[in-house]
């Protein structure tokens, strides 16, 4: 593994997971992402 | 014009962004990704790759996401009725199509691969996968499978393949039934992160591997990253004599790649002992002049976010009029991306050199690495029988997600295209995808069902249809009305440099790769050389005709001649849409 193999791949590597992370958290704690669930009832409305 | 049956739809954001992430996590993340990487130039393919998904991957992501979400809100689900009524020209129903046509056909293998995983895991879970060399694991997955001969593959054992694809047929018609939030939701919720946890799990067995065959030390896992890894190849050419001029030339020899201070330091000895042999280093920006590699990386990025596929356009069709699709696009993608470039590339490829060196995972393949390759490799490991369980485990998840979600956008075809409920609609599309199955299961000598479908499929059908909606987006929609529909409820923004890239780059660029594909795989040539080289599958149908590919395309031409009756005799009514606002 030579010196630029590390660099492509930690950089490759720890900037997927970063997004990945940040995206995952934005995700979660946006306001009003609760006013965004919905209930069960409408799940499958088209099956009967 | 709306029917009474209410819309049905997603039960949270993150559900759907798992749904997505889910649908694009598949085994080219952790299988095709690093052969791929591999090949073509390691990290100088990661320029091209990371090129690719700005210009290509985001863009067309973006793009589904929003137009999906504007033909949902019209009450729409399937690709041809949301392309019409987003357009407000019926004429591209019949465009959308192709949108159908993608996720079922290609169901029609994809469960099959799917019993494969299932099989293998079951296998390894039971104790009987031991194997000494790739030779033996390489036996096991053709009689497995009926590699040999037409209609092998149906036998009911253990190790066969026929029991499995039954569970996982029955199991994936369970889920979809199921519908959208109970089904196929609920399913991802929980498959996506334990999918997560084995790959980590895997990750750490495999990086802590070391050099785990005493007599090759060189064959080690930091060499096994170089090789995936490494932006600077080092390669043994052979000088030989041009067989229609006679002039001399430098060629690479088929093994002559070398990683790690051993393997050069030998190559070095080689080419100093003999005048026909160099050892040369192919620096990052030569490799980066190779059209080949720019091929392969926008492909790759294309085919593993699933963008062009039919599904985020029909998946995003369930969201309320104010739900996000910027960041949820975003979210999806970087999911995508973790698991391929963050597990896959540091996962797969390494465990197999650790044990085989460089020419035992060279130009594997998919399926060569995925079942013969790592078969063997688990089965030597310490802990073999729990690893190679998970690992196939883990494609199964992959799988099922990712075949999961190829149903639904055939499911709101039929429900749209002839007025009937879910039940009736999973009840015809599982007759359907059923027929094409048994198809492409009986004729199992040498996948060529299964591969002739592939090809066609993912390199013709979904550049063409990504194409269609960038265009869609940029030009008919307009690209300042496109942001706009984007940006409504966005958690985040779209950089507006994007309005550039969506409206002239991504088309362009995805002009130039069907056109480099076409070139290439099509017409035969390569770049580079006069000579001209028809690929296999052109070979198989106008060369050497071959029944097996010819059948197998009339099955895509079939499916798409179907579909293309219901869309012009289709009810496409729309559905009731309850907002909670109105509510």
């Amino acid at each position: 593994m030579t010196i630029g193999g590390w660099i492509i791949m930690l950089v490759s590597t720890l900037s997927v997971t970063g997004l990945f992370g940040w995206c995952i958290w934005k995700v979660l704690t946006t306001e009003g992402e609760d006013e965004k669930v919905h209930g069960f009832e409408i799940e499958t409305p088209d099956k009967d | 014009m709306s029917s009474k049956v209410p819309k049905e739809s997603w039960n949270s954001r993150l559900g759907i962004i798992l749904a997505v992430a889910g649908s694009a996590v598949g085994l080219g993340n952790f299988l095709r990704f690093p052969g791929q990487a591999a090949q073509y130039g390691g990290g100088a393919f990661m320029v091209a790759y990371f090129v690719a998904l700005v210009l290509i991957g985001l863009p067309i992501c973006w793009a589904e996401w929003a137009i999906g979400r504007k033909g949902g809100q019209a009450g729409l689900n399937s690709s041809p009725g949301i392309l019409g009524v987003v357009t407000g020209q019926k004429r591209f129903r019949y465009l959308g199509i192709i949108g159908v046509i993608i996720p079922v056909v290609i169901y029609m293998y994809y469960v099959y691969i799917e019993a494969w995983c299932l099989g293998y895991a079951v296998n390894f879970a039971k104790g009987s996968m031991d194997f000494d060399t790739v030779d033996q694991a390489g036996a096991f997955w053709g009689q497995f499978i009926g590699i040999k001969e037409d209609g092998s593959a149906l036998g009911f054992g253990w190790t066969e393949v026929g029991g499995f694809l039954l569970v996982v047929f029955i199991f994936n018609f369970f889920l979809i039934y199921r519908g959208l939030s109970k089904g196929i939701e609920l399913f991802c919720k929980y498959a996506m992160p334990t999918l997560i946890v084995l790959a980590i799990i895997i990750l750490v067995r495999v990086l802590t591997l070391g050099a785990p065959v005493a007599e090759h030390p060189e064959n080690n896992v930091q060499n096994g990253l170089g090789f995936m890894w490494n932006p600077t190849k080092t390669i043994l050419y052979e000088r030989v004599a041009d067989e229609a001029t006679g002039a001399e030339k430098w060629q690479p020899l088929p093994d002559g790649e070398v990683v790690g201070p051993r393997m050069i330091a030998d190559a070095q000895e080689r080419a100093a002992a003999d005048p026909n042999l160099e050892l040369r280093e192919i620096g990052m920006a030569t490799q980066l002049l190779n059209p080949q590699l720019w091929l392969a990386a926008a492909g790759q990025i294309f085919f593993s976010l699933s963008v062009g596929f039919g599904v985020i356009i029909t998946y995003s069709s369930y969201l309320k009029k104010n739900d996000d699709v910027v960041l949820s696009g975003l979210a999806a993608t970087s999911t995508n991306e973790f698991c391929e470039v963050g597990l896959g590339g540091l996962t797969t490829l390494p465990a197999g050199y650790a044990f085989l060196g460089i020419s035992g995972v060279a130009g594997m393949g998919t399926f060569g690495l995925g079942f013969n390759v790592l078969p063997m490799v688990f089965s030597e490991m310490p802990g073999g029988q729990f690893f190679g369980f998970a690992f196939f485990f883990l494609l199964f998840l992959a799988a099922v997600t990712s075949s999961l979600s190829m149903l639904q956008p055939g499911i709101a075809f039929l429900e749209e295209a002839m007025n009937i409920n879910r039940k009736q609609s999973v009840a015809i599309l599982g007759f359907v995808t059923a027929a094409g199955c048994a198809f492409v299961v009986y004729f199992s000598a040498g996948v060529k069902a299964l591969d002739t479908i592939d090809f066609w499929v993912t390199n013709l059908l979904m550049v063409v249809l990504a194409t269609i909606q960038i265009i869609i987006f940029g030009w008919v929609i307009g690209i300042e009305r496109g942001f706009e529909i984007a940006h409504q409820g966005a958690a985040i923004r779209i950089p507006g440099f994007f309005k550039f890239i969506m409206k002239y780059v991504s088309p362009l660029f995805l002009i130039v790769v069907f056109g480099a594909w076409f070139y290439t795989s099509v017409l035969g040539f390569q770049f580079g050389t006069d000579e001209k080289k028809y690929s296999s599958y052109i070979v198989d149908l106008f060369i050497e005709p071959n029944r097996s590919a010819w059948l197998s395309v009339g099955v895509i031409v079939l499916t798409g001649a179907f579909l293309t009756l219901l869309t012009a005799g289709g009810v496409f009514k729309a559905k009731t849409i309850k907002e909670e606002g109105s509510q």
